[in-house]
């Protein structure tokens, strides 16, 4: 026996170990180099992207299409990248923090200008996006501080849908001022089915379908808690007690009220034209639409304007951003958005487009006068809309759950302004 | 195969059982062990140290959209920690998680240590009913939250339907700020229970047969059975069970987001739902990370609570 040999194969283990040290430390690096890098592509000459939520099959493929002819019209490649609606601002912010924006990002129109104040979106006006024929309403939906940044190709609205048969059935008219939708409502009222429904939800959706009653009532966004604001709240509260809307409206999104619509659970409802395309798809359900009622006679019905805006994010590259914007004209051409229009049941953003599509569909065209004086959520108070949005949902919730509207709006006021 | 490999100084003085060269062959021998950790050591820094110890200082920036662009956060002092913890809705949410969680807890433990100790008898389809008991688990927690959100439907859903017919249809599930909470404890409850019944049962299948047999010998009812020594020979696995119970349900978010928004009136609100709004909703980053950080620093808590209670069973 050596003194040697147990250590004998040591050095040829410790040759041996080390490259599996190399290795291990090597593909410790990889991992972190790859945690590290993933950003900072560099754009492919040619190939343009756009960011939007057309994530719905049916929206993927009508931008599809409407992409590929911009891309032949204009000779180069644009592709789409489609998100979750609510995660286009989160996606388009982690990109711009890894320089890999994309040359289009399509917002939603509240959240537009969160992202313009960062002073990341282009004046499209600059960059030749022309607004001549965009109606002032639209380009105020578009601009924030002043500035045009997000071209819209269409927009929607809010209106009251009504179910043709049951109101013709119980002989009553349908209503164009509170009082009358009220007792409408109630006249409809029978066993499992309510007169209107409407969405109350705790999220944008809810708030949404408050601003025509807060608006048209004169009511404004910067004074939550004044008298009008009050009084569109308790018209919501009267409808709940009288029995005429279910208690789970504060439940509902936009998509619930309609099915609850589809059915039968409900006479009428407010909703936006986006759900026509699934409401045609029962055949037996006659329904109409006409202006959401307004608090007296002969007012106005403000509704609020909805819809994607294309916007053109600052990537420090001239040419390409002079690229995006003809993407941009001719994604928001007349004939570009009729065909949008026809597609998503929305109405054109261009006067004239919307003059072609008025003719096509009749039946619509109570929605194109609503968008004509309809409002933007984030004309007066610009990116502090999530906080008067989040505010407003708990309040309405609160007044619905049975707190009183007065005191619920004063402390949203009071949560609104402690957050500035 | 050499035998004479180790020459120089070092190999004066070595005898048969030690390195010829001791200081080197430690620092080889260290070398090669930090090799081994070194990747779990990176992958812990990166994944868990680098997020943490972002968020505890994001949690002292003002980081709002505009950083995305400018990589700039200006240090803003304690404003954001005075903000949260001046807000109601902190309050609130913070009481909310603690009901929901603990509500959680008994709700799923109980009922998960019944079924546990039902299965552990042998009978025909037992193993059939106890693969069937998974399948909430199985179900993503999202798709959880809508299915459900239809069935506590006030008045079209399920629920109600069946209880009317014992005349109590008209329970508002989710739309009354005094129920929602409730309503959303049973559906997690709802949730955890086969995580309980699994872990329980897998304990409770260990646990040795000689103690039951002399205990029946001895006259001991079921009753005093379970509690002199089913209850104390599981106790290790209880502890597993009831904290990472813990750290999974106070985080809660996804299935509050699908059946309620955090509403009605925010009173589902929870420290997740009010980070998350926080962070991606109202886009002030520095304001939901002190939430988070909070969130982080109660599930530490508990993570010791753990770590001890695991050191005491080994001792």
């Amino acid at each position: 026996m050596t003194a040697h040999p147990p250590n004998g194969p040591w050095p040829r283990r410790r040759r041996a170990r080390r490259p599996v040290l190399v290795a291990l430390t090597a593909a410790s690096a990889v991992v972190a180099g790859a945690a590290l890098a993933g950003c900072g592509q560099s754009r492919d000459p040619g190939v343009y992207t756009v960011l939007n939520s057309s994530t719905d099959d049916s929206y993927h493929s009508w931008d599809a299409a409407t992409l590929e002819r911009c891309s032949k019209r204009l000779g180069v490649t644009v592709r789409q990248q489609s998100v979750p609606a609510d995660q286009v601002m989160t996606r388009s912010l982690r990109m711009a923090s890894s320089k890999s924006l994309p040359d289009i990002i399509q917002f939603d129109g509240s959240e537009m200008p969160a992202f313009a104040e960062t002073g990341g979106l282009l004046d499209l006006r600059k960059l030749g996006v022309d607004t001549t024929d965009v109606p002032q309403g639209i380009v105020d939906y578009g601009s924030y501080k002043g500035t045009y940044y997000g071209a819209a190709r269409t927009v929607n609205t809010l209106a009251l849908f009504y179910n043709k048969d049951v109101l013709e059935k119980a002989g009553v008219k349908v209503p164009t001022t509170w009082d009358e939708m009220r007792e409408t409502a109630r006249r409809l009222t029978q066993g499992h089915r309510y007169g209107i429904a409407l969405s109350a939800g705790g999220a944008e959706d809810g708030v949404y379908q408050f601003t025509p009653f807060m608006w048209s009532n004169g009511g404004d966004e910067t004074h939550l808690d004044s008298p009008q604001v009050v009084q569109a709240l308790d018209y919501w509260k009267s409808l709940l007690s009288d029995g005429s809307l279910s208690k789970s409206t504060i439940n509902w999104t936009q998509a619930d009220v309609n099915d609850q619509f589809m059915a039968g659970n409900a006479a009428m409802m407010i909703n936006g034209p986006w759900q026509v395309e699934t409401l045609d798809t029962k055949k037996s359900l006659h329904w109409g639409i006409a202006q959401i009622p307004v608090p007296r006679a002969g007012e106005d019905s403000v509704g609020p304007l909805g819809g994607g805006e294309l916007t053109i994010p600052d990537i420090g590259d001239t040419a390409r951003e002079k690229t995006s914007a003809q993407i941009v004209n001719c994604l928001t051409s007349e004939q570009e958005e009729v065909t949008y229009a026809l597609n998503s049941w929305m109405i054109p953003a261009n006067r004239k487009a919307a003059a072609i599509w008025r003719k096509k569909v009749p039946s619509l065209s109570s929605l194109a006068d609503q968008v004509a004086v309809a409002r933007s959520r984030t004309a007066e108070v610009g990116s502090g809309w999530t906080s008067v949005s989040l505010a407003l949902q708990s309040a309405f919730q609160s007044a619905l759950t049975g707190q009183s509207s007065a005191s619920a709006l004063k402390h949203a006021q009071a949560r609104v302004e402690s957050g500035k | 195969m050499s035998t004479t490999t180790v020459p120089g100084p070092a190999a004066i003085g070595s005898t048969a059982e030690t390195a010829p060269d001791p200081a080197r062959t430690r620092r080889r021998r260290t070398l090669a062990q930090w090799g081994f950790v070194a990747p779990a050591v990176l992958f812990m820094l990166l994944f868990f140290g680098y997020p943490l110890v972002r968020n505890i200082v994001m949690s002292f920036q003002h980081y709002t959209p505009s950083t995305f662009f400018t990589g700039k956060a200006p240090f803003n002092g304690l404003d954001n920690w005075r903000n949260v913890f001046g807000d109601d809705l902190f309050g609130k949410a913070l009481w909310q998680t603690i009901v929901f969680t603990i509500g959680s807890l008994i709700g799923q433990f109980c009922i998960g240590l019944g079924l546990a100790v039902f299965f552990n008898r042998r009978f025909p389809l037992g193993g059939v009913l106890r693969a069937l008991m998974l399948l909430p688990w199985l179900v993503p927690m999202v798709v959880s939250g809508i299915v459900w959100r239809r069935i506590l439907d006030q008045d079209t859903g399920v629920l109600n339907s069946f209880l009317g017919l014992f005349g109590i249809g008209h329970t508002p599930w989710l739309t009354s700020t005094h129920v929602a909470l409730l309503a959303v404890t049973l559906v997690n409850i709802w949730i955890g229970i086969p995580f309980n019944t699994v872990i329980l049962y897998g304990g409770l299948q260990e646990l040795p047969r000689e103690v039951y047999e002399a205990a029946s010998l001895d006259g001991a009812s079921a009753w005093r059975t379970f509690r002199s020594i089913t209850l104390p020979l599981l106790r290790p696995v209880v502890t597993v069970v009831l904290v990472l119970g813990f750290m999974s349900t106070v985080k809660i978010l996804d299935l509050v987001l699908a059946l309620t928004d955090g509403g009605p009136a925010d009173s589902t609100q929870t420290l997740g739902t009010l980070t998350y709004q926080d962070s991606f909703v109202q886009l002030d980053f520095g304001t939901g990370a002190v939430v988070g950080n909070v969130l982080v620093l109660i599930s530490a808590v508990f993570a010791v609570f753990y770590l001890r209670a695991n050191r005491n069973e080994g001792k």
